[in-house]
């Protein structure tokens, strides 16, 4: 058995199985380390002996008599008595209910607003998406120390502060489910629009994301905004093949060849929209997915623009920002051509460090003709870039634009 | 139960509320504290005058030192402070947005490194 199948088990399983330990021990340090182990013994037993029969199973038993023995040899005297009631408790009932409850509970932790930002990505794909360091150093691009330093330091905040480890009261529950999605919006669009670096070896953050999504509609089906959040990754994670040619070129949604997109993620992010329509309780994820629903409908080629931007006009009443308005001014050169998208453009402030404001800016004076100023609009565009295979398309379009 | 550190800082230069403003932040302020005392998170609070009224002991080698304060060169001094009992942060940032809202000024929360008695 490759190593690599082994990651991707341990992946499938760990968030369940520390989870359920953090329950029991009350430690997120030692659950996480008592799966680490778990993890080397598999790693050296799995490829002699074989997968076990439930290998999710054989996480937890190792896991969690690690953590026995871990305790029986720290306790000191005093402790053993306090703690021999806890480790000889007879096994609570770990069916379906804890082991839902426990995931989501831990996932609030994971996600609290006391932690930055950074450190809820680095603490979820961890915890709950049970990827090991190096594997999410290298998706980020970060080194290992670093990232393990984030991960402790995160940790200790939790400890210090005695971040709780529940599913927030009701009152509370919308706003800390807006920051749980938050995250996983922040881990999909780094994978999506991924910085430089090979891709070979490197996790699809993407993917995780959409794992997670899944994880948490599961979780609190009831949430139409979680919903609206895994459709909306599965209708943009349907277009990736299509979106950079074989040579890594970016190719523009007109041009993209629709074969290639992913007909069976289209199919289920559609299936949810419509659900989410039927629901009729519209918030920011579910118009983003309707939008993309609009653009990944077989019967609407050319594009449906106008019902788009209807939809953009809706998520800026919903979800006023700069951001939506860059994309309704897009969506409105389509439907009213460049000029007016242009003056609505350059009206919306707050963009002054944002690439795609000054590529949509360079496109919409390209269009118009007013060569000059789109050729620095582009140069402006260019020097924001990181990702190479967009910065070779702005310096094309420049060059052709020179030429 | 653990004891949380809630302080608010003040920045030297900015304005200072007008009178009635102050009586507004003192009225909710003591209401606040009897919603606290009520819920028996209560361990100790307490407002400071201005920092430029404060000194500082340090020690040198063998000699202490007593100097005109701040200790801090920074443009923020702390102004008041309340230590309060709860069982987990998300109890303490409860109290903590009550606490904002009625002295009007951003409240740091930091736990303490000893849980309280009970």
């Amino acid at each position: 058995m490759e190593p690599k199948r082994i990651a991707t088990i341990f992946r499938q399983e760990s968030g369940l199985v520390v989870a359920s330990l953090v329950r029991r021990f009350g430690d997120i340090d030692l659950a996480e380390e008592v799966v680490q182990e778990a993890f080397v013994e598999a790693m050296t037993r799995w490829p002699t002996a074989g997968l076990p029969p439930n290998p999710g199973a054989w996480i937890t038993t190792t896991a969690r008599n690690r953590a026995i023995d871990r305790l029986r040899r720290e306790a000191t005297r005093l402790e053993r008595h306090e703690r021999a009631a806890e480790l000889y408790a007879p096994e609570p009932a770990e069916e379906d209910e804890a082991v839902r409850d426990d995931r989501l509970r831990l996932i609030f932790t994971c996600c609290h607003p006391a932690l930055a930002p950074n450190a809820r990505v680095a603490l979820t794909l961890r915890l709950i998406g049970g990827l090991q360091v190096p594997e999410i150093a290298r998706a980020f691009l970060m080194s290992e120390a670093t990232l393990a330093q984030r991960l402790v330091r995160a940790k200790r905040k939790i400890k210090a502060n005695a971040i709780p480890y529940r599913v927030p009261d009701a009152d509370e529950l919308p706003q800390r489910l807006q920051a749980v999605l938050a995250v996983l919006y922040l881990i999909f669009n780094e994978g999506h629009h991924a910085t430089a670096g090979d891709r070979l070896d490197r996790v699809d953050l993407a993917d995780e994301a959409l794992r997670l999504a899944r994880l948490v509609v599961q979780l609190v089906p009831d949430d139409l905004e979680a919903r609206g959040l895994l459709a909306l990754m599965l209708l943009v994670r349907s277009r990736r093949d299509a979106r950079v040619s074989e040579d890594g070129a970016v190719v523009l949604l007109a041009d993209q060849d629709r074969d290639r997109w992913d007909g069976a993620m289209i199919a289920e992010g559609h299936a949810i929209v419509r659900g989410l329509l039927a629901a009729g309780r519209p918030g920011p994820y579910q118009i983003q997915a309707a939008i993309n629903a609009v653009h990944t409908d077989p019967a609407a080629e050319p594009t449906a623009w106008a019902q788009i931007l209807d939809l953009y006009d809706l998520l800026y009443r919903v979800a006023p920002g700069p951001v939506v308005a860059l994309n309704r001014a897009i969506a409105l050169a389509e439907v009213a051509g460049p000029a007016p998208a242009l003056a609505e453009l350059d009206a919306i402030e707050g963009l002054d460090a944002y690439a795609p404001f000054f590529v949509a800016r360079a496109d919409l004076l390209r269009r118009l003709r007013r060569t000059a100023e789109a050729v620095d609009a582009y140069a402006e565009a260019i020097a924001m870039t990181k990702n190479e295979a967009e910065r070779r398309f702005l310096v094309a379009r420049r060059a052709a634009l020179l030429s | 139960m653990k004891q949380y550190l809630m302080s608010v800082h003040s920045v030297e230069g900015e304005p200072m509320p007008s009178e009635d403003e102050m009586k507004e932040i003192f009225a909710a302020v003591d209401e606040f504290n009897q919603r606290v005392r009520d819920a028996g998170a209560w361990v100790f609070a307490g407002g400071l005058f201005p920092a430029d009224t404060a000194t500082v002991v340090r020690m040198e080698g063998d000699e202490v030192l007593v100097t005109d304060g701040p200790f801090s060169e920074s443009k923020e001094h702390l102004g008041g402070f309340w230590v309060v009992k709860a069982p987990d942060l998300d109890a303490a940032l409860a109290w903590a947005k009550d606490a904002t809202k009625a002295c009007r000024g951003p409240v740091e929360v930091r736990p303490f490194q000893d849980d309280a008695e009970e």
